[in-house]
């Protein structure tokens, strides 16, 4: 059962419903009641990229096809990786991403749809010791467009691995990442930032195992949900028995800004190792209406300080991008999306 | 200026104002005095325009404006200013990130011309050297880990960039030191002037020391019960709210 047989097939008792634990709160099988004919080749011209100005390398694929990028032993480059959709079809697509020894990159990867489409995306990233990659998602759907990304990276000892997946949603999206993570002093940050409004549908869920010594992992996650959208953190860190030194932090904290949006969350820490140091915090919750007076006692409007304090809630992940032009793009969207 | 007629009003269930009435002029400082659930920081919350506080009776104007017609942020760009008992902390919000958008967003309201980046600047240095405010504080977040002392100094910090036309002052002493008062009050002396007022919400006289007011009013049971000059606050200092208390 997966998306991308179900995309290949056009079964669609491939799609994983809510009866499969692990997607319970994003039901494709009851949402889909048939499969979209695949889409077509696309031959027109595409608007720019969000990132397209950043980019020494640009990797695009529309309606589908696979991508390969290769960063060889100890070179150093920039990628833009746009996955667009065009139309209503039904496409899958493969990135296969592979670091070297001690090189780097830094990965602006993008989702776009402009209708009802399924797609989903499966990516596969090797780092190699001593390697690193910062990855910055901008997922920017369609109210319509079903879209699944489900990221595997493999972590090599003394590698780093840092990722911001920032999104606004989509009919139903959700955006997934494995990792596993051998110790030896790699690092991983799997952070991520949600701002869904209408009946738009965003799903984080991030898979971290640890399987020895002396590994960082570090996430935060924040989102915001207003009107009758849903936002949903899975958020899974293992610490395999033996892994010991492991030092794993874990953030989610998301605000609800109507009566009718909803956010589901489950943080999830096991861990099996006996010499760790590991913690969680998740916070749901109304925007501080306190805060909200204080800022309007001194001369804020309320849209203005309510997307103030909004922007500054979200600012606290954003300000942990590496990558300081990514980082102005991220916050530049962001601020539009909660400007009134 | 301040003008509080018969006000009423209640915080949910509770009827905490009874038929206040006040007339502050311009120039003048009062001070509100009273015994702990009198209804002094409900005054300056429904002058406000806090969420919650429902008016029931009687009026407020500032200037002969109706002051209760207008949101929060309308009376702040009147003029109106509160210096919270508790301040709030606003995380991820730098204090002048969080200055500069609130005297533009009065500016704005007021159809003035919005403050320039080295104009809004130059002013900051200027007064924060004047409060003995660190000015790599207002760097960080609004609020967010100062000390109460720190927090009621950045109040007045504000209070001075904002240059507001009627100061409420609810209890700016408590949690300052004698030489943090001191500072504090300089502040707040320096604001008085002939088309300023103030009103000075406080339980104890030790305030009215530094910032001497031209009237005290008792607040007891949601009314003005007694007023009177500075006297009062000595009096009161000496016999406490007893009295008050049981008129009220």
């Amino acid at each position: 059962m997966s998306v991308a047989a179900a995309i290949r097939t056009r079964d669609v008792g491939e799609l994983p419903s809510r009866r499969d634990e692990d997607w319970r709160w994003t039901d494709l099988r009851g949402l889909i009641r048939v499969l979209p004919a695949p889409s077509e080749s696309f031959a027109g011209t595409l608007a720019a990229g969000p990132f397209d100005r950043l980019a020494i390398d640009h990797h695009v694929l529309v309606n589908g096809g696979d991508a390969r990028i290769d960063v060889a032993a100890g070179k150093k480059t920039l990628a833009a990786l746009r996955l667009v959709s065009r139309g209503a079809g039904a496409h899958a697509s493969r990135v296969t991403i592979n670091l070297a020894a001690g090189a780097r990159l830094r990965l602006l990867e993008s989702y776009e749809s402009d209708g009802a489409s399924v797609c989903q995306t499966a990516l596969t990233i090797t780092l190699a010791e001593g390697a690193a990659l910062e990855r910055i998602v901008l997922a920017e759907d369609h109210e319509d467009a079903v879209s699944v990304s489900q990221a595997e990276v493999r972590l090599s000892p003394t590698s780093d691995f840092g990722q911001t997946i920032v999104t606004s949603g989509a009919r139903r999206q959700r955006i997934e990442t494995r990792a596993s993570h051998p110790g030896g002093r790699a690092s991983a940050r799997m952070d991520g930032v949600y701002l869904l409004a209408g009946k738009r549908h965003a799903d984080h869920t991030t898979v971290v195992t640890h399987d020895g010594v002396d590994g960082t992992t570090n996430q935060l996650i924040k989102g915001v949900a207003r009107d009758q959208a849903r936002g949903v953190f899975q958020g899974k860190i293992v610490v395999s028995e033996g892994a010991d030194r492991t030092d794993a932090r874990m953030g989610h904290h998301a605000l609800i800004l109507s009566d009718r949006a909803e956010v589901d969350a489950k943080p999830e820490l096991e861990i099996y190792a006996d010499d760790v140091s590991c913690a969680h915090g998740n916070t749901v919750g109304a925007m501080d209406e306190e805060a909200l007076f204080y800022a309007r006692q001194r001369g804020i409007p309320e849209a203005e300080a309510r997307a103030m304090l909004t922007e500054a809630f979200i600012g606290q992940v954003i300000d942990r991008i590496w990558f300081e032009d990514a980082r102005r793009v991220v916050r530049n969207w962001a601020a539009e999306r909660l400007r009134v | 200026m301040l003008s509080v007629s018969n006000l009423h009003a209640t915080v949910g269930e509770a009827q905490i104002l009874k038929g206040l009435t006040l007339e502050v002029p311009a120039g003048e400082v009062h001070a509100i005095m009273g015994p702990n659930g009198a209804g002094k920081s409900t005054l300056s919350y429904v002058l406000t325009g806090r969420q919650g506080y429902e008016v029931t009776e009687g009026g407020a104007t500032l200037d002969g404006e109706d002051l209760l017609a207008l949101e929060p942020n309308e009376r702040a760009a009147k003029g109106l200013f509160l210096s919270f008992q508790y301040p709030l902390e606003i995380p991820g919000v730098p204090a002048l990130t969080f200055i500069r958008t609130a005297l533009n967003a009065q500016r704005k309201a007021r159809s003035e011309k919005e403050i320039t980046a080295p104009e809004f600047l130059k002013l900051a240095r200027q007064k924060a050297a004047e409060l003995k405010i660190d000015f790599e504080m207002l760097k960080r977040a609004l609020n967010v880990g100062f000390s109460g002392g720190e927090k009621k100094r950045m109040e007045i910090f504000q209070m001075a960039m904002l240059s507001p036309r009627f100061l409420i002052l609810d209890e700016t002493d408590s949690g300052l030191d004698i030489d943090a008062l001191r500072i504090v009050s300089d502040g707040v002396n320096a604001l008085r002037s002939p088309d300023r007022a103030m009103l000075v919400i406080t339980h104890y006289q030790r305030l009215l020391d530094y910032i001497k007011p031209d009237r005290v009013h008792v607040l007891a049971g949601g009314r003005i019960v007694a007023s009177g000059g500075p006297e009062l606050a000595l009096e009161l200092e000496r016999d406490g709210y007893d009295r008050y208390a049981k008129a009220a």
